[in-house]
């Protein structure tokens, strides 16, 4: 089984949507520096093929890549108090959001979609880096309990893929505060008996770690994700030393049991669809809302260890062959 | 011995002033106990005036002030069998965070807070108020107990932040503020918190999740240091004075926005100057509020504890 195959989806032609044509149809990786072409680079979901790097991505081409059949809704998200501190530094904070808007082509750093996922309801949040370090501000507060709010009532799980370098500071005190209530979103979500999945993506830090990021049920991870709470840079100024290689990567955080896992992009949907099923005891295929049809789910090719003469080595069960580090989706705790 | 602070300085040198003139008293010219009374009295308008019109960044110079009351100030002097409580239970025992039960005016209550330490031993000792994952985790243990108990939750709020540091980062800094913060909203009984010094960011929140928020006069919150985003927003920590001001962190700024509920008032020239009439201000603030939250026959204070967080925002500075 090619794994690629496995992961280009039909709907691969959303993500060449006019917007992410680059001028430059070749990309460089920020990791490996070799040369990528555009359409590459979309079909694998934005992780370089050499390397494996995780690129960050718009929420659209997340979106794009974790409904069934690519399909999916956007909420409308509530209107908030626009610069409530009419803030401004080298630049005023209503022009840097007119900036970033025109940028993105979003009004925030935040999208809700609902849709299915293995034939469940699902709500997802994506928060967008581009979009002022996709930092946590009124909007963002909104958003999260908008999807908590739309989660409870479709009876369906939610999922949030963050990306932040915290609380955004041009909001003030009022930004501080959509800590705790992102929290009370997260209750809502719990005391529905419904599960909540973060996904951190590279880089989430600061009061976005320290409060929704930190409390899903289940803590997933991206490759390398730079996830933390104080900046390295931060960290680095306080104690005056280099920080040590990998430190508050994905790796480092599943090493020192503050996340489940770390999944590679290309197996994330499959992953969030097992975890979403298991835990809501839903058998392994539904029944789509077209009468009668059965929608499989492809096996996953999880790692579990098994013993052989050569000791315990991980296989995927779906080859019964050992898995190199290269094409390990899931890296466990207890490798 | 006084320490001035920067603005203070005309204060100062009128206080200096005074000093010299009553030296001279013995000389037997009468004239001189007109003159001290006259500049003393210059002096404290000035002060008075000074502290009237304090500027953010001013407010936090005054709200780091070394000599301003600490957590251990107002336990020693407002809790009666104060017993602290040490250790998370995971890893260890921080002591940026103290709390444990007391009595308070009577009553049983949980008090937890940030002791930012006196003295360099003290301060060291203390890490500055600045937590670790273990101070957090504490914090979490005792609100769970005072919720158990039936408890009132006291918090006093001082930290510049959390740590930020390698073994800090290591033990789960993050995700230990955010359970703080779950549990601060989580108990059924009343909280009251007292932002007393410094309200630095995510590290303060942890502790600040109440159904009363109270701020003294010239104590600050914020979601970051102006330091810090002076250094991010303009590249230059010299423009903190600028940043201060862009960041609307002071009590009178947070009341407006409705973060906070009450802003208890400082003696004259700042808490630093009376800290025992600031302590007795902050304890007569807490017991009418604790009284006022009480008072309410089968409040659900979990609930209105929510609502309160999910009604901020909805109005900015106008």
């Amino acid at each position: 089984m090619n794994w690629l195959t496995n992961f280009v989806r039909p709907k691969i032609r959303s993500l060449v949507s006019k917007r992410d044509v680059p001028e430059n149809l070749w990309h460089k990786c920020p990791s490996c520096e070799k040369m990528l072409f555009h359409r590459d680079l979309a079909a694998n979901q934005h992780v370089c093929p050499h390397c494996d790097h995780h690129m960050r991505i718009t929420p659209e081409q997340r979106l794009s890549n974790l409904f069934d059949d690519g399909d999916y809704e956007t909420i409308p998200l509530p209107e908030v108090v626009q610069d409530p501190l009419k803030f401004k530094d080298s630049k005023k904070y209503a022009d840097r959001l007119k900036d970033n808007r025109a940028k993105t082509g979003d009004n925030e750093e935040v999208r809700v979609a609902v849709g299915k996922m293995g034939g469940l309801d699902v709500v997802v949040e994506v928060q967008n880096f581009s979009f002022m370090g996709g930092s946590l501000g009124l909007a963002g507060g909104e958003a999260m309990l908008t999807a908590a709010r739309e989660a409870v009532e479709r009876n369906a799980a939610l999922v949030v893929f963050t990306a932040a370098g915290g609380a955004r500071m041009q909001e003030g005190i009022l930004s501080l505060m959509q800590m705790p209530r992102t929290t009370v979103a997260v209750a809502q979500v719990r005391e529905a008996g419904l599960p909540y999945f973060v996904v951190l993506t590279d880089p989430t830090t600061g009061g976005v770690t320290a409060s929704y990021a930190m409390l899903g049920d289940i803590a997933i991870a991206e490759p390398k994700a730079l996830v933390g709470f104080a900046g390295p840079r931060v960290i680095e100024n306080t104690i005056k030393e280099k920080l040590p290689e990998g430190f508050q990567r994905a790796e480092y955080l599943l090493e020192h049991g503050m996340i489940d896992m770390v999944v590679h992009r290309s197996q994330m949907r499959d992953t969030l669809v097992r975890l979403m099923k298991l835990l809501r005891n839903q058998p392994r295929s539904v029944a789509t809302s077209e009468g009668g049809e059965q929608l499989e789910i492809p096996e996953l090719p999880v790692t579990v260890e098994v013993e052989t003469e050569d000791g315990w080595v991980e296989v995927s069960p779906t080859e019964g062959t050992p898995v190199s580090n290269e094409n390990m989706g899931l890296k466990r705790a207890a490798e | 011995m006084e320490s001035f602070l920067e603005f203070e300085k005309p204060v100062a040198e009128l206080e200096g002033k005074i000093k010299e003139l009553r030296h001279m008293v013995d000389d037997g010219d009468m004239d001189i106990a007109e003159e001290v009374t006259k500049l003393q009295n210059r002096a404290d308008k000035l002060l008075e005036e000074t502290y009237a019109s304090l500027s953010p960044w001013q407010k936090t110079m005054v709200a780091r002030h070394l000599d301003r009351p600490h957590f251990s100030h107002y336990v020693t002097n407002l809790i009666e069998d104060f017993s602290p409580l040490a250790g998370d239970r995971t890893y260890g025992d921080d002591l940026a965070v103290v709390g444990g039960p007391g009595r308070f005016r009577g009553r049983s209550v949980m008090v937890i807070g940030h002791e930012k330490g006196s003295g360099t031993e003290g301060r060291v000792k203390h890490n500055f108020g600045m937590a670790h994952p273990e101070g957090y985790r504490k914090a979490v243990r005792l609100m769970e107990m005072a919720d158990h108990f039936s408890l009132p939750i006291i918090t006093l709020v001082d930290t510049q932040g959390a740590y930020p540091g390698v073994q800090a980062e290591q033990r789960g800094q993050a995700e230990a503020i955010a359970r703080a913060v779950e549990t601060g909203l989580n108990v059924s009984v009343p909280v009251i918190s007292v932002i007393v010094g410094e309200g630095g960011s995510g590290g303060a929140v942890a502790l600040a999740i109440a159904n009363k928020i109270l701020m003294l006069e010239h104590s600050v919150y914020s979601v970051i240091s102006p330091e810090g985003c002076a250094a991010i927003l303009w590249r230059s920590s010299e423009k903190a004075e600028t940043a201060a001001d862009a960041l609307k962190l002071t009590a009178q700024d947070l009341l407006q926005l409705k973060v906070i509920d009450q802003i208890i008032i400082e003696p004259t020239g700042g808490a630093q100057r009376r800290p025992s009439e600031t302590v007795q201000r902050v304890g007569d603030a807490v017991a009418v509020a604790l009284e006022d939250l009480e008072s309410t026959p089968d409040a659900d204070f979990r609930a209105l504890r929510r609502e309160k967080f999910l009604e901020m925002g909805k109005v900015g500075l106008t």
